[in-house]
């Protein structure tokens, strides 16, 4: 278990805020995803969580061990997966994971189990060196790494980060099988589709959680009605949208426009307004939200 | 639209002893376009891109860029295109003028040009209290709006722009994408890759690349019409399955 209690953490002699008091918990096993933009305070909190960082003020505690006092036992209860690419690029692939296992007295063999699954498809590459892998390759490396003394609870610090949609999907099914083994895992990104792939979520931005909940429970606090737009001239549509005075906000999501209306507008009714302005095959459809929605309604 | 073709490639490839990296890609780039140049990690899309900017000599193949031969004229691209990628778009220990500064010296304007288009560029973005900031201090989508402007200060004819969203906010995130959209309605071509799908949309036409080659190429709603797909994502999906290089 995961216990944070107002966490405070400053830069530059208080001129940055990277934390601003912030309060959560983790349940065993769980997979609780932090989810903001680069500059949110992520960073920061994971390295403190990991023991490599002080904060200015608050507590924290992995399995009840505390981050400051009990900096030893903490290291040997997680395990830790920067942001940056930190292995060692001379060695080669086993080199690397064998280091690791031995500052931990481990082997590779002991908890061969564990990181069976990922190991394998980078196995077929054991001898070559760190530096010459592939994005993918390097991740499930750096994951093997991580992994390797059996940690209790995993911090991965935006693992998906320039990974393409295909390999990210992988990824998150890799970390559903390590939440079947009992490991508690706190996962950070950027991509707000990965919310649905953890137990909770929290939002984040400027060094505060903005929501902590499941993420069906972040979309089922959604207080906004909101609308999906399309129609010929997405640019001029956009502007058109904007320029309505009982639309709140209009931003483009894939092909349609995702708009936030005022009480008392009716789908008919702008549909009637946007074909007289000339737009052709409009199409209005109330929606659900998705968590990206939820973000920005927070955020503006 | 114009007709007027900014990029015009055929059967570039790239080959690393016996790997080949880009395996005889060709297309077309149209002025004032939206290309999103989309691909797995390892697909080939650095190197092609890299060949495209003339900082990487092709194996084999030819083409021009802004209207210059990739292999005799690469020192011509270089000033005729702008560059920017989420890793590397501004020096964080220089303020926000003296950046612009330096990337329009570096491009060749004149001091007397820098000093006014400066003026225009922190009023327009709204950055005039920002002059003096350093770099580093400003937050990540401020900071690529900025490495935007500063990227096509010069008025290059194409800009070339790897995954400049990655990590930015999603309401910056679509400013940042209506600033494109007005860089490419003044006839500056985009050359853009990016791991958001619903992004891919947003381009004129977009190319995916497997293994190497240029596997899709066309409208968003005609490779989803293709590839019966409802999104671009399940058309990435479909393609990236096919996948043989390992990753």
């Amino acid at each position: 278990m995961i216990e944070v209690k107002d966490l405070h953490k400053s830069y530059t002699k208080g001129k940055v805020n990277a934390l601003n008091g912030v309060t959560f918990s983790v349940k065993d096993g769980e997979i609780f995803g932090v989810i903001g933009p680069d500059g949110a305070g992520k960073s920061s909190l994971f390295r403190i969580l990991a023991s490599l960082l002080l904060p200015d003020s608050g507590i924290a505690l992995m399995n009840g061990h505390d981050v400051i006092k009990d900096y030893r036992e903490i290291r040997q209860i997680i395990g830790y997966m920067p942001g940056r690419f930190s292995l060692y690029q001379d060695l080669s692939v086993e080199e690397n994971l064998t280091f690791f296992a031995t500052l931990f007295n481990t082997t590779i063999e002991e908890n061969y189990h564990l990181i069976k699954d990922i190991y394998q498809q980078i196995e077929p590459f054991k001898n070559r060196r760190a530096g010459a892998l592939s994005g993918g390759m390097k991740q499930k490396l750096a994951l093997s790494c991580a992994l390797i003394h059996k940690p209790e609870i995993l911090i991965l610090d935006e693992p998906t980060t320039g990974v393409d949609p295909v390999s990210r999907k992988e990824f998150w099914d890799m970390l559903k099988r390590l939440k079947e083994q009992g490991i508690t895992i706190l996962v950070s990104t950027a991509y707000m589709d990965e919310a649905g792939r953890c137990d909770r979520i929290a939002l984040m931005r400027e060094g505060e959680f903005i929501a902590n909940n499941t993420p069906q429970g972040i979309i089922d606090d959604y207080a906004e009605t909101l609308w999906s737009v399309e129609g010929t001239g997405m640019s001029a549509l956009l502007s058109e949208l904007r320029s309505h005075s009982k639309i709140k906000s209009s931003f483009a999501f894939g092909d349609k426009i995702h708009v936030t209306v005022e009480g008392g507008l009716k789908t008919g009714e702008l549909k009637e307004y946007l074909t007289k302005k000339e737009f052709s095959d409009v199409r209005i459809d109330p929606i659900q939200p998705t968590v990206e929605d939820c973000f920005m309604a927070l955020t503006i | 639209m114009n007709m007027k073709k900014v990029i015009k490639i055929s059967n570039l490839t790239k080959k690393f002893g016996n790997f080949t990296a880009v395996d005889h890609i060709s297309f077309d780039v149209e002025e004032g376009e939206i290309f999103g140049f989309l691909g797995a990690n390892g697909a080939g899309k650095t190197t092609a891109m890299q060949m495209l900017c003339g900082i990487s000599m092709p194996t084999a193949g030819e083409g021009t860029v802004a209207g210059y031969d990739i292999i005799k004229e690469n020192e011509l691209i270089k000033r005729n295109i702008g560059y920017m990628s989420q890793k590397f778009s501004l020096y964080e220990d220089l303020k926000v003028w003296e950046n612009i500064r330096l990337f329009g010296g570096i491009y060749g304007l004149t001091d007397k040009v820098i000093s006014t288009k400066t003026d225009e560029l922190l009023k327009r973005l709204d950055f005039k209290d920002e002059r003096n900031t350093l770099v580093k201090y400003l937050p990540l989508g401020w900071k690529q709006k900025l490495a935007f402007s500063v990227a096509i200060f010069h008025k290059p004819k194409i800009v070339f722009m790897d995954e400049p969203t990655g990590g930015v906010d999603p309401a910056m995130r679509r400013q940042f994408w209506e600033m494109i959209y007005e860089a490419a309605d003044q006839g500056i071509t985009v050359f853009v890759t990016t791991h958001y799908m619903d992004e891919a949309e947003y381009c004129n036409r977009v190319s995916i690349m497997v293994d190497g080659r240029i596997d899709a190429l066309d409208t968003p709603a005609k490779l989803r019409g293709h590839f019966n797909a409802g999104s671009m994502d399940e058309v990435f999906r479909q393609l990236a399955r096919k996948a043989k290089r390992g990753d």
